[in-house]
C-alpha cells in the first residue's frame, strides 16, 4: 500500500518535471543543429538529420516511427516487426553482416547490441553508429527517445511521446486498487522458467503496481534474470502468472495447465493467468506504457472476479 | 547360447535392488524446495496405495508426486539405457571409447528435434520427442546402410567411419537450420544441452516401455558381447552369426538410446564413464558389465541430476553439463592410462 502510493507520487513528480523540460527544450528547437552527443565512447556530431537510417534494434525502430522519423529509415533488422510499415529486411542485429549493412549506404546505424565488433567495423567504414542498449529504468527509455528526437530533428515529438508515456503510466498506476498491494506474481520469460526480478526494466513496472515478485528471492547471481524451477513456483503459489513467452515458446493457458503440478497454483486454479506480448515485454520503447496498462487491466480483472 | 556360467546370486540382485530404491528415495527427498523426508515418504506411500497411510495434502504432495519423483525415475531409466547401450557398443565394436551416440543417434535426434522446433508454429510437447526419435532412428539406419556397403566390407571399422560421416553431416545440417532460425535458437539450445525437466509422468510412460524392451534384449545378449572380443572371424568360426547378432545388438541399443534422447535431449558421457568405472572393479566380462551398467548407469544419472537441480537451485545446470564436467576428465584418464584397443 505504502510502496504503491510512493510509486504513484514519484510518477506524478516525474510527470511534472517532464512538462517543464518540454517547455525549456521548445526554445531550443529553434536551432536544432548541429547536435553533438556522446555515445559508446565516442562523440558524434550531426550537422543535419541523418536521412538514411538503419535500425538493428526493434526498440529503436519503434521509437523512430513513433516520433515521426520513420521516413528517414531505409532498413530495419529482421526482428523489427513493429510498426508494420517499417522497412523490414533480412539484416540481423545478432549476426550482422557488415557488407549488407553498408550496401544500404546508411548515414546512421542504430544498434542495441555490439556482436563481433559490429560498432567498430561500421565506424571504421565511416558510418555513424548510435548505441542504445537495453534500458534498465523508465528514465533510460525516455532519454533514448529524446536522444533519437534530437538527432533526427524531431525533439518536440519525442518529448510529446515521453509525456504521453508518463501520462499513461501515471493514470494506470493511480487506478490500481489498493488491495492489489502485496499479491504475488510470476513473470515467465520462457518455458525453462526464466523470470525477471524487480531490478530489471520490466520488473520495475510490476513493482510500481505494488505486486510482489516471486523471483526476487531466487536471484542468487543478482543478474536480474534468474531461472526458477517448477517446484519453486508451485511452492510460492503466486496469485498471478504473466506469460511473456506465447510467441517465442508457444506457451498458453492450456500448456500452463498441462505442466505437472501447475493446476494447484492459485493463479492457474482461478484462471488468473495472462498473456503479455513477448515483443513489447522484451523492448523498452513507447509501447512500454501500454504494457503497463495491460498489466494493470489484468490486475483489476483479477480483483473483480476474485471477490 | 547355453548358459554354462554361474548364475547371478540372489544376494547380489537384492543388494542392487536396495541400492536402486535407496538412491531414488534419497534423490526424491532433496530438491529446490525443502520438504521433510517424512512428508516425502507419506506422499509416495499414499500414492502407491500402501495400506494405513494418510493422504498427504498440499503443495509438498504436488511437488513430490507430480514433479520430483517422475523426474528421478526418468533419470534412472535414461541412465540405465545410456550406460548399457554404451557397454553394448563397446562390446560389439571392440572399442573401449564407443558411446551410445557412435552411430549418429545424437546428431540425428538433434536434427529431428531442431526441425520440429523451427517449423512447428505450435510445437507440442509430444512432437519434439517424436521428431528426435525419428531423426535418431533414421541416422542409425543411414549409418548402417552406408557402413555395410562400404568397400571395407562388413567390418566394424566401416560402420564407425560411416557413423562419423553421418554424424558430421547431420550436425552440419542441424547447425545450418538453427542459424537460419535465430528466434528459436534458445529452445534448440536447451534441448541440445539435455534436461530431465519432465512433463511429469507422461514422459516416463512414453519412454519406459521402449527402454525396458531394449534393456531386456541387451541383457540377453550380454554373453555374446564377450564372444565378439575374440574378433569377427574367430567369432564366426565359433558358430556365432556375427552379422545378425551385431545387427540385433545395434538395433536394441540404438532404439533405446533414441527413446531416451527423445525426451531428455543429449546427455553425454554416461555411456562411457559408467561401464569403464565398473570395469575397474569387476573386470572386462560383459556378462557382468551389462547388468551392472543398467543398475549403476541409472544410479549415476539420478545423482548427476540431483546435482543439476540443487547446486544453483532454484535454477538448474543442464544435465549434459554436469555429466560432461564429471565425465570429460574421466574420459581423458581412460584415454591416457588404460590400454586402448584401437579402432581396427
Amino acid at each position: 500500500m505504502f510502496k504503491k502510493s510512493v510509486a504513484v507520487a514519484l510518477a506524478v513528480v516525474a510527470l511534472g518535471a517532464s512538462t517543464s523540460a518540454t517547455s525549456s527544450t521548445n526554445a531550443a528547437t529553434a536551432k536544432p543543429f548541429p547536435v553533438t552527443i556522446s555515445n559508446y565512447g565516442q562523440s558524434l556530431t550531426f550537422t543535419k538529420s541523418p536521412t538514411r537510417i538503419i535500425s538493428l534494434s526493434p526498440t529503436a525502430t519503434e521509437i523512430l516511427f513513433s516520433i515521426g522519423s520513420g521516413s528517414k529509415v531505409v532498413a530495419v533488422d529482421n526482428q523489427s516487426n513493429y510498426p508494420s510499415s517499417a522497412p523490414r529486411t533480412s539484416l540481423s542485429g545478432y549476426t550482422p553482416n557488415i557488407e549488407s549493412i553498408l550496401n544500404y549506404n546508411p548515414d546512421l546505424v542504430v544498434v542495441s547490441y555490439d556482436p563481433g565488433d559490429l560498432v567498430s567495423s561500421l565506424r571504421n567504414a565511416g558510418v555513424k553508429v548510435l548505441m542504445q542498449d537495453a534500458a534498465s529504468t523508465l528514465n533510460d527509455s525516455y532519454s533514448q527517445i529524446v536522444q533519437l528526437g534530437k538527432i533526427t530533428g524531431r525533439l518536440t515529438s519525442a518529448n510529446a511521446v515521453v509525456w504521453n508515456m508518463k501520462k499513461k503510466i501515471t493514470l494506470a498506476l493511480t487506478s490500481v486498487p489498493s488491495r492489489a498491494t502485496g499479491l504475488t506474481f510470476y513473470h515467465e520469460l520462457d518455458d525453462n522458467y526464466y523470470s525477471v526480478t524487480s531490478s530489471t526494466f520490466i520488473g520495475q513496472l510490476y513493482t510500481m503496481t505494488g505486486l510482489v515478485n516471486i523471483a526476487d528471492t531466487a536471484d542468487g547471481a543478482e543478474w536480474g534474470y534468474p531461472q526458477l524451477s517448477g517446484e519453486y513456483i508451485i511452492s510460492k503459489n503466486p496469485s498471478f502468472i504473466f506469460l511473456a513467452d506465447s510467441k517465442c515458446c508457444s506457451q498458453s493457458r492450456t500448456t500452463l495447465k498441462a505442466r505437472p503440478g501447475f493446476k494447484n497454483i492459485a493463479a492457474v486454479k482461478r484462471n488468473h493467468t495472462f498473456i503479455l506480448d513477448d515483443d513489447i515485454a522484451s523492448r523498452w520503447g513507447p509501447r512500454t506504457a501500454s504494457l503497463l496498462q495491460s498489466i494493470v487491466y489484468d490486475i483489476k480483472f483479477f480483483l473483480k472476479t476474485n471477490y | 547360447m547355453i548358459a554354462t556360467v554361474k548364475r547371478v546370486s540372489s544376494f547380489s540382485i537384492a543388494v542392487c535392488a536396495v541400492a536402486i530404491i535407496l538412491s531414488i528415495l534419497l534423490a526424491t527427498c532433496i530438491g529446490a524446495v525443502g520438504i521433510a523426508p517424512s512428508d516425502v515418504f507419506a506422499s509416495i506411500a499414499w500414492h502407491l496405495r500402501i495400506p494405513f497411510t494418510d493422504q498427504s495434502v498440499g503443495t509438498s504432495d504436488v511437488i513430490i508426486w507430480q514433479l520430483r519423483l517422475p523426474r528421478v525415475i526418468l533419470a534412472f531409466v535414461v541412465g540405465s539405457m545410456l550406460a548399457s547401450a554404451g557397454a553394448a557398443y563397446q562390446g560389439t565394436f571392440r572399442n573401449p571409447l564407443a558411446d551410445p551416440y557412435l552411430l549418429g543417434v545424437s546428431a540425428g535426434a538433434g536434427l529431428g528435434a531442431t526441425l520440429i522446433i523451427v517449423t512447428g508454429s505450435n510445437p507440442n510437447q509430444y512432437l519434439v520427442p517424436f521428431g528426435s526419435f525419428l531423426g535418431a532412428i533414421t541416422a542409425v539406419a543411414l549409418t548402417y546402410t552406408l557402413g555395410r556397403s562400404a568397400i571395407a566390407g562388413r567390418s566394424s571399422t566401416a560402420l564407425i567411419l560411416a557413423g562419423v560421416a553421418v554424424a558430421n553431416l547431420l550436425t552440419a545440417l542441424q547447425t545450418l537450420i538453427q542459424q537460419q532460425h535465430n528466434d528459436r535458437i534458445r529452445e534448440v539450445y536447451s534441448w541440445v544441452l539435455g534436461t530431465l525437466n519432465t512433463t511429469g509422468w507422461s514422459d516416463v510412460r512414453l519412454v519406459t516401455p521402449y527402454i525396458c524392451i531394449c534393456l531386456v534384449v541387451l541383457y540377453r545378449y550380454r554373453r555374446v558381447l564377450d564372444v565378439f572380443g575374440v574378433g569377427d572371424e574367430e567369432a564366426q568360426t565359433m558358430g556365432l552369426p556375427v552379422e545378425r547378432v551385431r545387427a540385433t545388438v545395434i538395433i536394441a541399443a540404438s532404439l533405446g538410446t533414441a527413446a531416451a534422447v527423445s525426451v531428455t535431449g543429449l546427455i553425454g558421457f554416461v555411456g562411457v564413464i559408467v561401464p569403464h568405472v565398473l570395469r575397474l572393479f569387476v573386470g572386462n566380462s560383459f556378462r557382468i558389465l551389462v547388468p551392472l551398467s543398467i543398475v549403476f548407469g541409472g544410479i549415476f544419472l539420478v545423482f548427476a541430476d540431483l546435482l543439476a537441480r540443487t547446486v544453483l537451485a532454484p535454477a538448474e545446470i543442464p544435465i549434459g553439463i554436469v555429466t560432461a564436467l564429471i565425465g570429460a576428465p574421466f574420459f581423458l584418464y581412460v584415454l591416457g592410462s588404460r590400454r586402448v584397443g584401437g579402432i581396427s
